[in-house]
């Protein structure tokens, strides 16, 4: 909210400088957001009066100025061709900031004179771009006096954020009010007088919706003249960026902001029949003041003549009947709305009104008659007219509520050690009324203008909570609520800053662990992954939906109904279509070979929350390059490897994984694998994608990709390891190299060669593999190293030899393999 | 030595000197101790010596031996060593090739910091809670005293998923707040517990960004109070940016789920960024005490347990922490900018070692 200094001062009385004012907005939570000082920049400048301006004796185009400044005479060297004799005008003195240019300026001596300032034109002001002369101020300007004040342009403009909960505060005496407690300055009363009715006839209301408006006043002033409000008034709206209208409408802009009390004028020429009727919308559509248009619902409290809906309570009035320079009479609004009912009916119809804004966070209920009162002088006062008597619907509701604080709870809630009398006085000072103190606690009346402050209770309990525990919870909070409500005021008021910082207690003597296992198992995958040469990325949940489709389901309940963006409208099936994406740009940019990862969700509507984890990545492009090795491009097994560093980090058992090709479409159906532990178990999946999806995304090809379900790994398994078998023999080493059908898997010759001994047999490697000219069409050579490890002792040759036949014939068995 | 010895012994000497690799030395050696050599014919002539000649003369000839041995020897040992020196220069490198790439990535700015934040907590006895991405209403706002018509929900600028049923439509949470309630309904205090995540609101410029990260605290026990929850963010703001006199100011503010509740401002200065120094103040999270009425949404008695709560900007604290200006990059995976910012994944953020 936005006012200015001189406007506060209407309702405070305080000498305070403008640094003290903002310090302590910030200070009591009316935080500052910024002050706009243009009089500060002008502050040097004096109106002056040119006693005689003559020629310049060594230059035509100068004038020799004699300038009287109220409690002297100097001399100025000026090349206006505007300064005469007679005129007034702005002078700066030497030392002075030039605010165009940030120059100082000095004494000088121009052609041989003397000259002791300078006479300014706008431009040098800072205030436009007229530079054709000096700026004359009119004959009656008082000399001596400062420019800026004079002109009105010396007046701070205060801007605050004021928060939900201080819907007081949205008005200038309230923010005077909390300053006064805060100890600047002392608030100025304000108790308008009650205006004799002079007739009793207008518009009178009608309630048929009390479930909105509680209380209703009008009151009709004829014979008005509406027309541009006086300077003043113009001047105060345009400070805050308001567009002054008409003085009745003006009236009531200034009244939302001055008290924070939204006013509406009907032009009552224009109103059909005697009655105002409060009711539910039923379809009708208004024309509203903005000039667009609604249709109001049930839900939406209309206000309604003979001729039908005339205003949206609360929220914005209607054009056909609102007040212009023709208006001769006026019916004046002035209303206590239910808050939320207004605030549901401003977002209905997206319509954002200073009105709106005070409705929705509570109006002052007691102030409802002074405020209509207020707004009769004023508009008696600048458009004449005869007032007429109030009328009223509805009745002022029932506000009044006490609020009860232990002062042993200062400290023991608020940690602060502000002494009882403090508190109370903290109290008082905001409107508080003591009714009832002892030792330990006192009992205040609330303020009407505080429905922040032991409010009415809405809680909104899980529906599973056990029944004693959720009474008793609420009765907790009927006793706690009102109490941290008066603790905050005492310590807003002195200060967060007062309270003294202390660490927090330990909760043992050594922390447990901060991490679960399935977060531990992240931040393993994490490292790891980067640890195998990839980069990790956090990219965005959501994508085009159209990049998403080939990467999995992408379900309509994934889909945002509001993105921000057309292309940030659904949410990812995998990680791997963002970094597929990542990789993309990254490419356009000319950086093709890459490695990306990343730990995040992969949305899926059937897990548990709709989400799993999962530590996936991206390799396109090709190994890097280098003297020592040639360019490889990248492969599924690049894919597969990172995949199998991870899961041996997170100590998956490698040997119970079984791999099926079966891995989603948008992989390549030959070169990829979902990677199976047990039956159900899907710990992952790796391989090349698609050539299809990396044509159609415009992807760098090729792209192998993994993903790890981190949900579907187990917990690690604090087992204790059996002693390990470190045999004294040497071990053997035999190489076999089998000729199979090319469909056999590696994997299931290994496993049989594996099985041949296995108490003697301590591991097979697969070191080539040759399919080509030297063997048979179909067929394939799977060359294998097999290690004997001896236990009890030295194997003898015939021992070796049938342990070597042991593993042909195995091998054959399973695979059909022969010995090459 | 007689004569015919010192001239057999100087022509040796000269053949050694002669020999260049270990082949010419072994011709020599053969030659002079071989089964034919030289000396092996003295010795074996000296039996044929005159027997009162016969001891001078084997003494000589002992002598003589051991001179010749010792000859060899040192020369095979010269040529040795000239032998690997030659290869040795032969096998010389250029040591100034490149080394092979055995390329390591880096983990991104906003993970490390989640490390740190979760260290620094740790330390203090928290544990971190996880919540899905797509919330309920209720849990989002409801729980939280945050009802359909309540102001603070404009601010929020909601993401919503399609409804189901009856029932208010599903949102990407807006925070990290309702773990919050799932960690309140799952677990009896006292609490001590952080969430980092994923969170998103529906505003797009250079400070914002649709989706962010966010890190909330939330510490319920019996006796805690509001100078408690300034130590907690004290000490963790100034050990998160390694200042230990960083100025932190409290300010009254308000959020719908604590009361009272407060702004937190560092020092710094607003010219040059530099933290804890400067005399101007930056707003960095926000906090207060839970409010009653969430502890009873939660089934949790206010007039037992009391305690805080906070969040913050995770990205916002590592732009600070790093003099980063720019939001955007951390969302666009832009090779060059996470080898520029990334941080070894083999240096973990351990309090031994310092964060």
């Amino acid at each position: 909210m936005k006012f200015s200094l001189s406007w506060l001062k209407t309702h405070l009385e305080t000498e305070a400088p403008l640094d003290t004012i903002t310090d302590t907005l910030t200070r009591i939570g009316l935080e500052l957001e910024g002050v706009e000082n243009k009089g500060a920049a002008l502050a040097p400048f004096r109106i002056v009066h040119v006693r005689e301006a003559v020629q310049h004796p060594n230059a035509d185009r100068l004038r020799v100025c004699t300038v009287d400044t109220g409690d002297g005479t100097v001399t100025v060297v000026c090349g206006a061709p505007n300064a005469r004799t007679g005129m007034k005008a702005v002078l700066a003195t030497a030392g002075s900031t030039i605010p165009a240019d940030g120059s100082v300026l000095k004494v000088g001596e121009i052609r041989g004179v003397k000259s002791e300032g300078m006479l300014m034109s706008a431009r040098e002001m800072g205030l436009g771009d007229d530079h054709s002369g000096i700026v004359e101020v009119p004959a009656d300007a008082p000399v001596g006096a400062s420019y800026a004040a004079w002109a009105g342009m010396d007046d701070p403009i205060i801007e605050i954020g004021v928060t939900p909960n201080r819907g007081d505060c949205f008005s200038v005496r309230g923010v005077a009010r909390d300053l006064a407690a805060a100890g600047i300055g002392t608030l100025k009363p304000f108790a308008p007088a009650k205006i004799a009715p002079v007739f009793d006839s207008g518009p009178h209301w009608v309630n048929n919706f009390p479930e909105t408006c509680s209380w209703i006043l009008g009151r009709t002033i004829r014979g008005v003249k509406n027309s541009p409000s006086p300077k003043w008034l113009q001047d105060r709206l345009i400070s805050i960026g308001l567009r002054p209208i008409n003085a009745l409408v003006d009236v009531t802009n200034f009244f939302t902001m001055d008290l924070g009390r939204p006013l509406h004028v009907f032009d009552v020429g224009k109103l059909t029949g005697e009655t105002l009727t409060l009711r539910r919308g039923a379809g009708e559509t208004m024309l509203a003041l903005n000039g667009k248009e609604y249709t109001l619902t049930a839900e939406d409290c209309a206000i309604c003549d003979a001729a039908g809906v005339q205003s949206i309570a609360g929220v914005i009035g209607g054009q056909p009947t609102g007040c212009d320079e023709q208006t001769t009479a006026v019916f004046v609004e002035c209303a206590l709305f239910d808050p939320v009912r207004i605030a549901l009916t401003g977002r209905r119809h997206q319509v954002v009104s200073d009105a709106r804004q005070r409705f929705e966070r509570g109006l002052d209920p007691a102030l409802m008659t002074d405020a209509i009162e207020a707004a009769t002088a004023l508009i008696i006062e600048l458009c004449g007219g005869a007032p007429g008597a109030v009328t009223e619907a509805g009745a002022e509701p029932a506000w009044q509520r006490d609020a009860t604080m232990r002062f042993a709870r200062i400290a023991s809630f608020g940690g602060s050690d502000i002494p009882a009398d403090e508190a109370v006085t903290s109290l008082e000072r905001l409107g508080f009324n003591v009714r009832h103190r002892d030792a330990e606690a006192v009992t205040v009346a609330v303020p009407s203008w505080r429905n922040d402050v032991a409010g009415k209770i809405a809680l909104d309990q899980h529906p599973d909570l056990d029944g004693e525990k959720a009474a008793a919870a609420a009765e907790g909070c009927e006793t706690i609520e009102p109490e941290n409500d008066l603790i905050e005021e005492v310590l807003r008021l002195r200060g967060l800053d007062a309270v003294t910082a202390v660490s927090l207690p330990q909760s043992g003597p050594v922390p447990a662990a901060t991490l679960t296992p399935r977060q531990t198992r992240a931040a393993l995958a994490r490292r790891t992954l980067a640890a195998q040469g990839l980069n990790e990325c956090v990219t965005f949940s959501f994508m085009a939906a159209a990049e998403a489709a080939p990467f999995g389901d992408t379900t309509d309940s994934l889909r945002l109904s509001n993105p921000i963006a057309a292309d940030l409208d659904q949410l990812r099936p995998t990680p791997i279509a963002t970094l597929a994406m990542a990789a993309k740009r990254n490419a356009a940019r000319g950086y093709a070979d890459l490695a990306l990862f990343e730990v995040g969700p992969a949305f899926d509507a059937t897990a548990p929350h709709g989400q799993r984890l999962v530590a996936a990545g991206v390799r396109a492009g090709s190994s890097p390059r280098g003297w020592a090795s040639a360019v490889q491009a990248v492969d599924a097994m690049d894919a597969k490897a990172d995949l199998w560093a991870a899961m041996a980090a997170l100590e998956v058992p490698i040997e119970g994984i079984m791999l099926t090709q079966d891995a989603p479409s948008f992989y390549h159906p030959g070169r990829s694998a979902t990677v199976r532990q047990g039956p159900k178990t899907i710990l992952g999946r790796f391989g090349e994608l698609h050539p299809r999806v990396i044509g159609d995304l415009g992807l760098p090809g090729p792209m192998v990709a993994f993903e790890l379900d981190l949900d579907a790994v187990s917990d690690r398994k604090r087992r204790r390891k059996s002693a390990p078998d470190l045999s004294a023999f040497q071990p053997l080493r035999r190489d076999f190299a089998f000729l199979v059908d090319t469909t056999v898997a590696a994997d299931a010759v290994l496993r049989a060669a594996k099985g041949a001994e296995r108490t003697l047999i301590a591991g097979v490697t697969l070191f080539d593999v040759y399919e080509g000219d030297k063997v048979p069409v179909g067929k394939k050579s799977l060359a294998i190293e097999v290690i004997f490890q001896p236990r009890e002792r030295t194997l003898t040759d015939a021992e070796i030899e049938a342990a070597c036949q042991k593993v042909i014939a195995a091998v054959a068995k399973s695979t059909g393999a022969a010995l090459r | 030595m007689t004569d015919d010895l010192l001239a057999l012994k100087a022509e040796t000497d000269a053949a050694l000197a002669a020999a260049t690799d270990l082949r010419a030395w072994d011709a020599i050696r053969v030659a002079v101790l071989g089964r034919n050599g030289t000396l092996t014919g003295l010795l074996r002539d000296l039996g044929k010596t005159a027997p009162d000649q016969r001891r001078e003369r084997g003494a000589a000839l002992n002598q003589f031996k051991d001179a010749l041995n010792a000859a060899i020897e040192i020369r095979k040992i010269a040529l040795e060593a000239a032998a690997l020196n030659a290869r040795l220069a032969e096998e010389k490198i250029d040591v100034t090739l490149p080394p092979r790439p055995r390329p390591l990535g880096l983990i991104h700015p906003i993970a490390r910091t989640m490390e740190e934040i979760v260290a620094i907590f740790g330390a203090m006895g928290c544990t971190v809670s996880d919540g899905p991405d797509v919330e309920s209403d209720w849990y989002n706002f409801g729980a939280l005293n945050i009802p359909a018509h309540h102001p603070a929900r404009a601010d929020h600028d909601t993401f919503y998923l399609p409804a189901i049923g009856e029932k208010p439509p599903p949102v990407l949470r807006t925070h990290t707040s309702p773990v919050q309630i799932r960690t309140m309904l799952m677990q009896p205090p006292p609490i001590r517990t952080i969430v980092i995540g994923r969170t998103y609101r529906a505003d797009h410029d250079a400070t914002h960004s649709p989706m962010f990260h966010q890190c909330e605290g939330l510490i319920i026990d019996r006796g805690l109070t509001l100078g408690h929850l300034k130590g907690v963010l004290t000490d963790f703001l100034r050990t998160f940016f390694d200042i230990s006199n960083l100025p932190v100011r409290f300010r009254s503010s308000y959020f719908p789920f604590t009361e009272p509740s407060m702004e937190v401002d560092i020092g710094w200065n607003r010219k040059t960024g530099e933290l804890g120094k400067g005399g101007d103040w930056l707003e960095i999270l926000g906090s207060g005490m839970v409010h009653p009425r969430v502890l009873a949404n939660c089934g949790i008695d206010p007039r037992e347990w009391q305690g805080f709560a906070w969040g913050m900007g995770v990205e916002r604290v590592t732009m600070l922490k790093h003099g980063m200006a720019d939001l955007r990059p951390f969302y666009e995976s832009d090779i060059r900018w996470l080898r520029h910012y990334g941080f070894n994944p083999l240096a973990p953020t351990m309090l031994h070692e310092g964060v």
